[in-house]
């Protein structure tokens, strides 16, 4: 599904990601762990084709077969792989209807698109208010997590990565979109990025992984979780 | 060199030249005889052609300005003070010259000014429309004519108020268009009477009215209502460069007006206008003014805000692309206490294009307890691009309020890239980017015009154009 072979990644002269290879495998669900500065994110931006991030000449992105490495960032996420990101930026004057009637120009009417996202909001229990506002402007944390999530669930990537989609979500927020997520999650590959296991206790990943160092250090089922709960990465 | 470019993009960018259909065209320069010969023409009273010949010498006297914009590519003999391109008015689609008709088809026309005027719409075809408009205003004693007809019908309320609030000694270019002006519109709201619909340049279809040298005046009487539209999204091509608009307008006692203008000039015009109003007490003048096109514009619309507790806004927006420089921005003048005003300007400013906002907001003696506030946010599209800011503050007063923010924001790669992870191409992004951008103003817009404003950026945006 999404291949990843020889990834190194740079940001000005420092290395990042240091040749990672890995096969995602098409409808599961992963979870990406590790310390801080381990290079989630990097990978996630990198996935998605951040232009900040400089990929070494031998790296290569493979996304359903295909050579996505040298794709532009919309290419990426036309094809179907999408990104929710750890802090969603506000955008002045726009609004998540504005931003999706956009994207689905020609593709999906006005109405009909008006109308899923208010079933989708109501779901999410995002309020008429927060809607209608500018996107993530003057936003709560849970609020623009929530956002994120569904322009995820009006686009319906094939495969879609979350960056810390549960950090700065109180309790209340976490358990409506990890459930949504659990239904949205079937017919798709997952990618969670996250640093505590809360999410995990809704939402059970056929894998964990393990980046340390620009590195997967480690992969294994849920039982890998409770180890590092336990123990932590430095012992891995 | 430069010019000739300018030029060119033009033509090519609007893709047609029209053959011109005239009756009546004067020698392209400027002289006392065409300044006589356009008063002749019109048959105006002696008064008139009086003020143009004042109007015509003060206008020798002085010269160009030395800020603002660069006009030395101006040139006064290069330009025609007077066509007249139709004989009589014409009040239909229908009944105008078929090149005309053809331009507007080609350089799309907004398309509520189209339906209108060729009478689209099933029910009712556009003169019909039209006269019952005209029949509603006229039920109600409200004159909406051009201004040619309003010194021929209502000479003594045009006398009374023509040049007082902008004298032709004010600067060059209303001494300019104070002797040879033609078109524009004239206004009068009875007391107590509020015009519903907004009334639009384009419900007065005459062959003069986007005539270089317009000459507006409105007049709303005591506690009326009246909003007032000069709105022409698509390209406004002309052949000649340089527009010189003077606005007037008189809000008494507890009336409230709303001008708004939407402009786009074709790219090798000077768009010099000057425009002002004037309120009494508790009067409200409200300035939506979106600049985009021409190669510069000078444009500070004004409020003298003369009676007590009235108020005054501008909302501007300024579009500079390359080879552009847009120097907008407002004065707002407090005469009387209790005065209150509002500046809100948005610039954007893309390929190597210049935005400023040059505003003054003056207190004057004896105008205590006044407010007011200035905000101007400028978005720089890219690096070449720039963007100034020249606030003004003078003060007579010591109990007086007055707030000013600016900001200077740059389309970030971080929001670019945010738009482009959710599959939106990078014109669309940076265009989107944009529009929300202008969105507090764009709001204040009728819902039509906003549509065309959206579009027209877009289309600035993708870089299909110029």
């Amino acid at each position: 599904m999404l291949e990843v072979t020889n990834l190194s990644v740079s940001v000005g002269r420092k290395l990042i990601l240091q040749n990672l290879s890995y096969i995602f495998e098409q409808n599961k669900t992963y979870v990406l762990m590790g310390p801080n500065g381990s290079g989630k994110s990097t990978f996630a931006q990198t996935i998605m084709g951040h232009p900040q991030y400089e990929i070494d000449t031998y790296s290569r992105i493979f996304f359903n077969k295909e050579n996505i490495t040298s794709y532009p960032v919309e290419k990426r996420a036309t094809s179907g792989i999408f990104l929710s990101l750890q802090t969603p930026l506000s955008l002045g004057g726009i609004t998540v209807f504005q931003l999706l009637r956009v994207v689905l120009k020609g593709k999906k009417d006005a109405l009909s698109l008006k109308r899923e996202i208010m079933k989708l909001a109501k779901r999410l229990n995002i309020s008429q208010e927060v809607l209608n506002r500018s996107l993530n402007q003057g936003a709560s944390g849970g609020e623009k997590k929530k956002m994120e999530v569904l322009q995820a669930g009006i686009l319906k990537p094939k495969l879609a990565i979350f960056d810390e989609v549960d950090t700065g979500v109180d309790i209340d927020a976490l358990k409506t979109i990890s459930s949504y997520l659990r239904h949205f999650k079937k017919n798709k590959t997952i990618i969670f990025i996250t640093h505590n296991s809360r999410i995990l206790d809704y939402i059970q990943p056929d894998k964990v992984l393990i980046l340390k160092n620009g590195l997967i250090i480690k992969d294994g089922d849920a039982d890998l979780l409770s180890f590092i709960e336990k123990k932590g990465f430095d012992k891995l | 060199m430069q010019d000739n470019n300018h030029q060119f993009d033009s033509e090519v960018k609007y893709g047609f030249s029209m053959p011109e259909k005239h009756v009546y065209r004067a020698k392209k320069g400027l002289n006392i005889s065409v300044v006589k010969s356009i008063s002749k023409l019109k048959r105006e009273p002696l008064w008139m052609l009086e003020k143009r010949q004042k109007a015509y010498q003060y206008f020798l006297s002085k010269s160009m300005p030395n800020w603002g914009a660069d006009l030395s590519l101006l040139d006064f003999d290069d330009i025609t003070y007077f066509i007249r391109s139709t004989d009589k008015q014409v009040s239909s689609w229908e009944d105008l010259p078929s090149e005309i008709k053809m331009t507007y088809d080609r350089i799309g026309v907004p398309d509520a000014e189209k339906n209108f005027l060729s009478g689209v719409s099933a029910q009712y075809e556009s003169e019909v429309v039209y006269e019952s408009i005209q029949k509603e205003l006229k039920k109600k004693g409200v004159i909406f004519c051009d201004m040619d007809t309003g010194l021929k019908m209502y000479p003594d309320i045009v006398r009374n108020y023509f040049g007082t609030l902008i004298p032709h000694t004010d600067n060059k270019f209303a001494a300019l268009n104070t002797a040879v002006w033609s078109g524009g519109s004239f206004v009068y709201v009875p007391k107590g009477v509020r015009v519903e619909l907004p009334l639009q340049a384009y419900f007065r279809m005459n062959a003069e009215r986007f005539g270089q040298f317009e000459r507006t005046l409105i007049i709303a009487d005591e506690g009326s209502y009246v909003h007032y539209i000069e709105g022409c999204t698509a390209p406004i091509y002309t052949t000649s460069s340089l527009h010189s608009a003077v606005v007037e307008v008189f809000v008494k006692k507890g009336a409230r007006v709303r001008y708004t203008t939407v402009q786009n000039w074709s790219k090798n015009v000077f768009n010099l206008v000057t425009k002002r109003a004037q309120t009494d007490e508790n009067a409200i003048m409200e300035w939506v003014d979106c600049n985009l096109g021409s190669q510069a514009t000078m444009k500070y619309p004004s409020v003298y805000l003369k009676g007590e507790h009235s108020k005054g806004e501008v909302l501007s927006i300024a579009f500079a692309g390359k080879n552009q420089h847009q120097d907008a921005g407002a004065k707002m003048i407090h005469f009387a206490p209790h005065t209150s005003s509002r500046i809100i300007s948005k610039s954007i400013s893309k390929e190597g294009g210049r935005t400023s906002y040059r505003g003054l907001i003056q207190i004057l003696k004896g105008a205590h307890d006044t407010h007011s506030y200035v905000s101007c946010d400028a978005l720089l599209l890219d690096e070449k691009s720039r963007s100034d800011t020249y606030p003004t503050m003078r003060t007579k007063e010591q109990e007086v309020e007055v707030q000013h923010e600016a900001t200077v924001e740059k389309i970030g790669e971080e929001k670019l890239f945010y738009l482009q992870s959710r599959g939106i191409n990078k014109y669309d992004a940076e265009g989107l980017l944009v529009n929300g951008f202008i969105d507090p103003i764009a709001k204040e817009i009728p819902l039509e015009y906003s549509i065309e404003l959206n579009r027209l950026i877009n289309l600035e945006m993708s870089g299909s154009i110029g």
